[in-house]
């Protein structure tokens, strides 16, 4: 880790630190029905959506009902945003006349979207008409976000709730998500990035000169409209030219704002915010990448006021915030020492700072000017990466939008170095509650404490408690079911792709990185995550249909056990804390939690990582 | 369960349809409202102009093989380098053979345009950039182009040196990303140099 590493990634965890305590804070508010500030002049606005719903917001529901309700809702979504796809060649606000998306295509897509994984097969600007990005798309961003705190809100009363059989109303935590939380925060971020030159309109793609014709051949294509081949069956190629080259436009700010927000990750165009007009500066990487782990980082203190006692909120922080520093730091290191085998072809990958060291002093506030080092260059291992970035931004966006169930990239992972794609792979496996999903991020953590209480209690043969509520048989059942869940699909998928043999057709790359492929995509699609080695050819209908319905499974397999427990805390009653309570603020049980989450992530997926990103390391390295 | 699915299923599509109206409709007219009054040039895509006529996109980067132009980073998008309509990295894999290979060529096409500069090339120069697009290189990947143009234009190096330097950013702020030189700018400021060039 060099000084400019150190500098940008404590900026970043401060920023991030900062922020979420206000946020907590403020969501904290909103969720009681009691928003503060300025925030109230939305109350009416909440009122009239109540009444278009037609639902009494007042009405608590017991854990079955808030499950059923959230189930039929995001179906319905799911439905919505299939169906769009499949008519959008009829459906308005299509100037490039993008047909219909085909079946299984749009049936990962509508699974991919309504269950916060985003995961995309397809490439956006080449695909999705503006109607489909807008009204299926970002509609799902907000409203899986919003299903993720609502399903988060009922398990903390579980825990505050005495012998209660109801767990709030899905509906105004729904809305209330929305209204208040996610909306506005999108609002300011997307005006922010637009001021830097993310594209945000409604007009048709615009064609610009390129000031050097390219020349480049392709195949030729017959009068029957098919490939011309030779007798070998190669394609005949030939000579075309491009003097000029279409600029893909459209609603982009709106809907990265909200994709990062709520850790959705669905990009507007193809290489997602590697896409100089989805991430056009420094600054819209440092902001898109802020608003990846906010909500998450904020929902801890929210839990820890609900619960009233704040401590409870920074012991998990503190766990997500040491788990996160050392993966970030691992993926840094590898990609910045970068790939031998391009220093032997005559690469110079070594990293000189752009500021002469005397100069430090005066390099705050400077943006033009004739003092930067002409031999500067991150250096590391730049494929797949933009200069803007450089190692460090990219490192740590892959660190963030994978510990986060995010998905979204600004550099292309596949093409990391072994050990940097190890990172980003592994922090998916484990669960993706390093901060995680807005909402579902915590509630995983929180599965994984009552998991931890379990065993702490074992270990000194009293029943366990966590927040005065006893954990016992039927809660250890369900969270049991949530940990496992999305570990056992992650490893029987890969397993089924690669033996049906429509894992190997669709790599990229050849040997262990080919494997790497196959797991990372079953890791994206099995934990919710959404990003990829993208070299994968996951858009054929074996991996759309399988990995569809591993992202249904692990969403909704997962929420609902989640809502079971809340239902069966809340139904208890409280147990003041006694002399042989394990605290669950203190020092020992922030290092008891991140040994859990780290031993279960290493002893499932150790032997398959073994086979893809450690041999390929072996190799890299000989 | 059943007859609760069902009790559930009106208000469901009922707020389905208007958080759609709010969150598909209204947010984003909204936000490009706001946008298209405050930031109309960097919301239509940053475009630099040359009078009336647009030139190229301040954010998008275009493909040089002409000596006298500088280069810009190896770009993975098809069917030619830097086709804007669709953004694609290589997603080669660091062990993958052709990957190396293609690096070595590239090395090695860098040497033949400029025998007399030596040396490793700086990694910018032979490695595809995420988007495709990227419309900058790195200070290092500048200077080690400045040979060559200069003979190719029959220029002084200082002079064009000095010209790198006005279309070289630093670190935003002092402190985010990385210092880089804007391709595209370079280039139109050498060929507004150098009238009737081509």
């Amino acid at each position: 880790m060099n000084a400019n590493a150190l500098i940008q990634t404590g900026l970043y965890l401060v920023a991030l630190l900062g922020l979420s305590v206000p946020l907590g804070w403020y969501m904290a508010r909103v969720f009681a029905g009691n928003p503060p500030g300025l925030a109230r002049i939305l109350m009416p606005l909440e009122r009239l959506l109540y009444r278009l719903f037609g639902v009494r917001p007042e009405t608590d529901m017991t854990w079955k009902t808030y499950a059923v309700a959230m189930l039929v809702f995001n179906g319905l979504g799911a439905l919505a945003v299939y169906a769009i796809q499949r008519l959008q060649g009829n459906l308005p606000l299509n100037p490039q006349a993008f047909p219909g998306v085909s079946p299984d295509s749009s049936f990962n897509t509508a699974a991919s979207f309504a269950t916060n994984t985003n995961w995309q097969g397809y490439g956006g600007e080449t695909t999705m008409s503006y109607f489909s990005q807008t009204i299926a798309l970002s509609v799902q961003n907000f409203v899986s976000a919003a299903t993720g705190m609502a399903c988060l809100l009922p398990l903390i009363r579980g825990f505050t709730r005495k012998t209660s059989e109801q767990i709030g109303n899905f509906w105004s935590d729904l809305t209330r998500s929305t209204l208040y939380v996610l909306l506005p925060l999108s609002f300011v971020l997307a005006v922010a990035l637009v001021s830097q030159g993310v594209v945000q309109n409604f007009t048709p793609y615009r064609t610009v000169p390129l000031m050097e014709t390219a020349r480049y051949e392709m195949p030729k294509t017959g009068d029957d409209g098919k490939t011309v081949v030779d007798e070998q069956g190669n394609p005949k190629m030939e000579k075309a030219e491009a003097k000029e080259v279409a600029l893909p436009m459209g609603p982009a700010a709106s809907q990265i704002a909200i994709k990062q927000l709520g850790t959705n990750g669905g990009g507007f165009f193809n290489v997602n915010s590697a896409h100089p007009f989805e991430n056009p500066t420094p600054l819209t990487n440092f902001l898109e990448m802020l608003a990846i782990l906010l909500i998450s980082a904020a929902l801890c203190h929210t839990f820890g006021i609900m619960v009233g006692d704040r401590r409870q909120g920074w012991a998990i922080l503190a766990v997500m915030t040491l788990v996160f520093a050392g993966f970030l730091f691992l993926c840094c290191a590898a990609e910045q020492s970068g790939n031998p085998r391009l220093s032997e072809a005559g690469a110079d990958l070594a990293a000189r700072d752009p500021y002469a060291p005397e100069r430090i002093s005066e390099r705050w506030g400077t943006r033009q000017n004739g003092e930067i080092r002409p031999n500067a260059q991150s250096g590391g291992n730049m494929e797949g990466k933009e200069t803007r970035f450089g190692i460090v931004d990219s490192a740590l966006w892959a660190t963030a939008t994978t510990c986060a169930s995010n998905g979204s990239v600004n550099a292309m992972h596949d093409s990391f170095t072994p050990l940097g794609g190890l990172v980003p792979m592994l922090t998916m496996q484990l669960g993706e509650v390093i901060f995680g999903g807005v909402g579902c991020g915590l509630y995983g953590m929180l599965i994984f404490v009552i998991s931890t209480v379990f065993i702490a209690g074992l270990m000194v043969g009293r029943t366990p408690e966590y927040l005065g509520k006893k954990i016992e048989a039927y809660e250890m059942k369900m969270a049991a079911l949530v940990i496992l869940t999305p570990c056992v699909l992650t490893l029987a998928c890969t397993a089924l792709a690669l033996t049906a043999g429509a894992g190997p057709s669709s790599m990229l790359n050849p040997g262990a990185h080919g494997f790497s492929e196959v797991l990372y995509a079953y890791s994206s699609m099995s934990n919710n995550n959404g990003s990829a080695f993208a070299g994968f050819n996951a858009n054929v209908p074996f991996h759309n249909t399988l990995g569809g319905f591993a992202m249904l499974i692990s969403r909704f397999w997962l929420a609902v056990p989640v809502l079971a427990i809340a239902g069966a805390l809340a139904r208890k009653k409280s147990v003041p804390p006694g002399a042989g309570t394990l605290p669950t603020h203190t020092p020992l049980f922030v290092a008891l939690l991140t040994a859990k989450v780290l031993v279960v992530g290493a002893l499932t997926f150790i032997p398959a990582l073994a086979l893809g990103p450690i041999v390929e390391h072996l190799q890299m390295i000989r | 369960m059943f007859r609760e699915a069902l009790a559930q299923f009106l208000p469901s599509l009922r707020a389905l349809i208007v958080l759609t109206v709010l969150t598909g409709v209204l947010y984003p007219m909204a936000v490009t409202g706001v946008a298209q009054v405050l930031f109309p040039w960097q919301a239509n895509g940053s475009l630099l102009m040359d009078g009336e006529k647009p030139v190229g996109s301040e954010w998008i980067g275009q493909p040089f093989k002409d000596p006298r132009y500088f280069w810009g980073r190896p770009s993975a998008t098809g069917p030619f380098e830097y086709n804007a309509g669709a953004s694609a990295g290589s997603n080669l894999g660091p062990t993958h053979p052709g990957f190396l290979k293609t690096v070595a060529d590239r090395v090695q096409a860098l040497h033949a345009a400029d025998p007399e500069r030596a040396g490793p090339v700086p990694v910018d120069l032979v490695t595809a950039s995420g988007s495709g697009l990227d419309p900058h290189i790195n200070p290092a990947a500048a200077e080690f182009q400045v040979h060559r143009v200069a003979q190719a234009r029959g220029m002084d190096e200082d002079a064009l040196r000095a010209l790198v330097a006005s279309c070289t950013e630093g670190r935003q702020f002092g402190c985010l990303g990385e210092a880089r030189v804007h391709v595209l700018k370079l280039n139109l400021a050498l060929d507004a140099r150098k009238p009737g060039a081509r």
